[in-house]
């Protein structure tokens, strides 16, 4: 019986090749066994579209979000960009490499390595500045070769062309700063000689691009702030991260008011490596790295610092010495401070404990691994705390917590309400939002709102694996810093991370230093201007 | 196509519906990726482990490659899952989406040492459902059902009767 009817028979064939008869019915409806599967699959992939949408556009609504930002990098207009600006580069460390890249150089070892890793393009693609670095200063000779190789390199990204302008090496940033043929100069030495030289460019007339932290002393950020204030050049202080697309819509998420009342922030550092501790001293296969009394000018870099005889411990790993930077808080809370500050716009704390140790890298440094510290804004309701761990990389993030939503933001932002919120109950309980995962994560590399995104794209957004990408591209925040910085500089505007945000950030970390010194409850005495 | 005359009736509904629900999983596949806006292999193929990670490596490193890596997958599970569910191409269908599995079992097997950040949402120790799928499809292809509840009957009967004239 089965054969008879499943078989394309012979005899069937045969009729038609006869023509006289058709497909049997039966044959065809059989044929056609996956219209009905194929009917039904799309039936219910409409219907999973549809509840997607509807969910999505539920929640953004909800919230208010329909008409945010979609990450953009704004244009420079072609016009204003016909001035050349030459640019001195203080300091030419690693740091000096990541602004040299922004500025569109690189040194051809670099080229050759990107190359290889395929990353070239994306930096090829930056946008050409209509900049030009025409000097190098540097206490060592072999960083200031390296920048003098970067500088006349002829890879330049964005198609930029060589300016023909030949890059000087100066021996001082005071020769430098005399030099008329300098219009803005990037600082990144160590952080005891910010301001000092920051305060020299400001006087000289030269704009400036600053590293963190501002100032290593109460007396050094007044003068730099007043120095700043009472000239005209644009000041802009190294935070790249607030440059970093999610950032946008952070700041939407603030203005809309979707977190509700915020009264604590936390922020975190979590490193677990000698790297991670600033010992820096050793090269890949942990041989010394150069560096003589010969080739590196020590009075010079000393930048008025007490007088000690040379030392590469120092000269490598100075963040472990109090002398010239204020440890954690200086190298990486400025960093925190600076998107908490950005974003909530907080300024200086009315009080300031910290209190810390030394419980793991115990050689012979100031600075203590273990940190935390509060910051207390009784005028906006709200503590900032900074917690830090050189001994442990358990992931903490940054989170904004507030009585509606809390706000993690890192390399992407993830919001989840609430389970006791106000703003929120009715949705809660009615299961249109769930308080156990984020409601809504903003995901750099798709650049657009995704309320319902998939388990897995959610969990690539918290681990921060994701890229960030503008257009398709990875795009240097860094660049993106100096661009604004150079557009300003143009255009005469106010740059984000401006003197007086420094000088915010500059007051706070230095009262959390004064108090982990000190031990004891800092207060910001604004009529007088000292901390007390 | 003398395959077909042992199969018992039972045997038949069953490689159908086995058919029917691989086709309809690697047309879902295909299509939530067409749904979800700039969605890549990239993340997938950067958690790449054991032997493909070098090639996965070389993909996600090359933007012209990765998107043809894209494409190539969005619509060949498209085009698999169609296959499978009509039953039109079915053996080349079971045989690529076999391939095409088995290749992503190789990118990420439970192996034994292997950690891997993406979570899974069951235990597996050396075979996952991947690989089970993979199996089964080359099951669907070994066991031809598409001439007897498919398109393909429609195929075998067309070019039986060019045979039959060419004769």
């Amino acid at each position: 019986m089965e054969k008879e009817k499943d078989q394309p028979k012979k005899s069937e064939v045969k009729n038609e090749v006869e023509g006289k008869t058709s497909i049997r019915r039966r044959t065809l409806l059989k044929a056609l066994v996956g219209v009905p599967v194929l009917g039904a699959f799309t039936f219910e992939l409409l219907k999973k579209y549809a509840y997607d949408q509807d969910k999505k556009n539920r929640i953004i609504q909800e919230l208010g979000l329909e008409n945010i930002q979609a990450p953009v990098i704004l244009k420079s207009s072609s016009g204003a960009k016909s001035d050349l600006i030459r640019i001195g580069l203080i300091g030419f460390g690693n740091r000096a490499v990541s602004h040299a890249n922004g500025l569109g150089y690189m040194h051809p070892d670099d080229v050759a390595k990107r190359k290889a890793n395929n990353t070239l393009d994306d930096w090829m693609a930056q946008e050409d500045l209509n900049v030009a670095i025409t000097g190098i200063c540097d206490v060592f000779d072999l960083h200031a070769e390296n920048g003098l190789t970067t500088a006349r390199s002829e890879t330049r990204a964005g198609g930029a062309k060589s300016a023909n302008i030949p890059v000087k090496r100066y021996r001082t940033y005071q020769e430098m700063l005399d030099d008329k043929d300098i219009d803005a100069v990037m600082i990144a030495t160590p952080d005891h000689s910010h301001a000092p030289i920051a305060t020299a460019a400001a006087k000289a007339g030269k704009h400036i691009y600053c590293e963190k932290a501002p100032a290593h002393s109460e007396e050094q950020l007044y003068e730099l702030y007043d120095t700043v204030k009472n000239s005209k050049v644009v000041y802009q202080l190294g935070h790249q991260v607030p440059q970093s697309v999610v950032f946008q819509q952070a700041k939407d998420i603030i203005k809309k008011d979707i977190l509700g009342k915020i009264t604590l922030v936390e922020t975190t550092t979590n490193r677990n490596t000698a790297d991670g501790a600033w010992i820096r001293n050793l090269d890949k296969n942990g041989n010394p790295k150069p560096g003589d009394e010969k080739s590196i000018d020590w009075k010079q870099w000393l930048c008025g610092a007490p007088d000690v005889p040379f030392s590469l411990d120092r000269y490598y790993n100075w963040t472990k010495y109090f002398d010239y930077d204020i440890g954690l808080i200086g190298q990486l809370f400025t960093h925190e401070f600076d998107a908490v500050n950005q974003l909530l716009r907080i300024g200086i704390p009315k009080y300031v404990v910290s209190s810390g140790g030394l419980y793991f890298w115990k050689d012979n440094r100031d600075m203590p691994d273990t940190l935390h510290c509060v910051f207390e804004y009784p005028n906006h309701d709200l503590t900032l705390l900074y917690t830090a761990s050189l001994a442990s990389s358990r992931s903490r993030g940054r989170v904004f917590m507030g009585h509606d939503a809390s706000m993690e933001l890192g390399g992407a932002i993830n919001i989840t309400a609430d389970a006791d919120s106000t703003r929120y109950k009715k949705q809660i309980e009615a299961g249109l939002i769930d308080p156990s995962g984020p409601m809504v994560s903003f995901n750099p590399n798709s650049g657009k709102i995704d309320a319902v995104t998939t388990a897995t794209e959610k969990y690539y957004a918290s681990r921060g694996l994701t890229t960030t990408t503008i257009n398709g591209r990875a795009v240097d925040v860094t660049h993106l810093h100096i661009k604004e910085w150079i557009d300003c500089i143009r255009s005469g505007k106010t740059p984000s991370a401006n003197i007086e945000m420094a000088f915010q950030e500059g007051v706070a970390c230095l009262m959390a230093h004064k108090s982990y010194l000190e031990k004891r409850r800092t207060e910001w005495d604004p009529v007088n201007r000292r901390i007390v | 196509m003398k395959e077909n005359n042992t199969y018992t009736q039972m045997q038949k509904f069953f490689l159908v519906a086995l058919r029917m629900l691989i086709g309809w999983h690697c047309l879902y596949e295909g299509f939530s990726k067409l749904l979800i806006p700039n969605w890549t292999s990239f993340s997938f193929l950067k958690e790449s482990q054991w032997i493909l990670s070098g090639f996965s490596n070389w993909v996600i490193t090359h933007p012209a490659v990765l998107s043809t890596v894209d494409f190539l997958n969005t619509w060949g599970l498209i085009a698999i899952g169609l296959g499978l569910i009509l039953g039109l191409f079915t053996k080349v269908a079971a045989l690529s989406g076999s391939l095409l599995l088995f290749v992503y079992y190789l990118n990420s097997p439970p192996l034994v040492g292997l950690e891997y950040t993406l979570p899974t949402e069951g235990s597996y120790l050396v075979i996952n459902k991947t690989l089970i799928e993979s199996v089964a499809l080359v099951v669907l292809a070994v066991f031809p059902s598409g001439y007897i509840w498919g398109l393909d009957a429609l195929v075998c009967r067309f070019r039986n009767r060019n045979n039959m004239m060419e004769e």
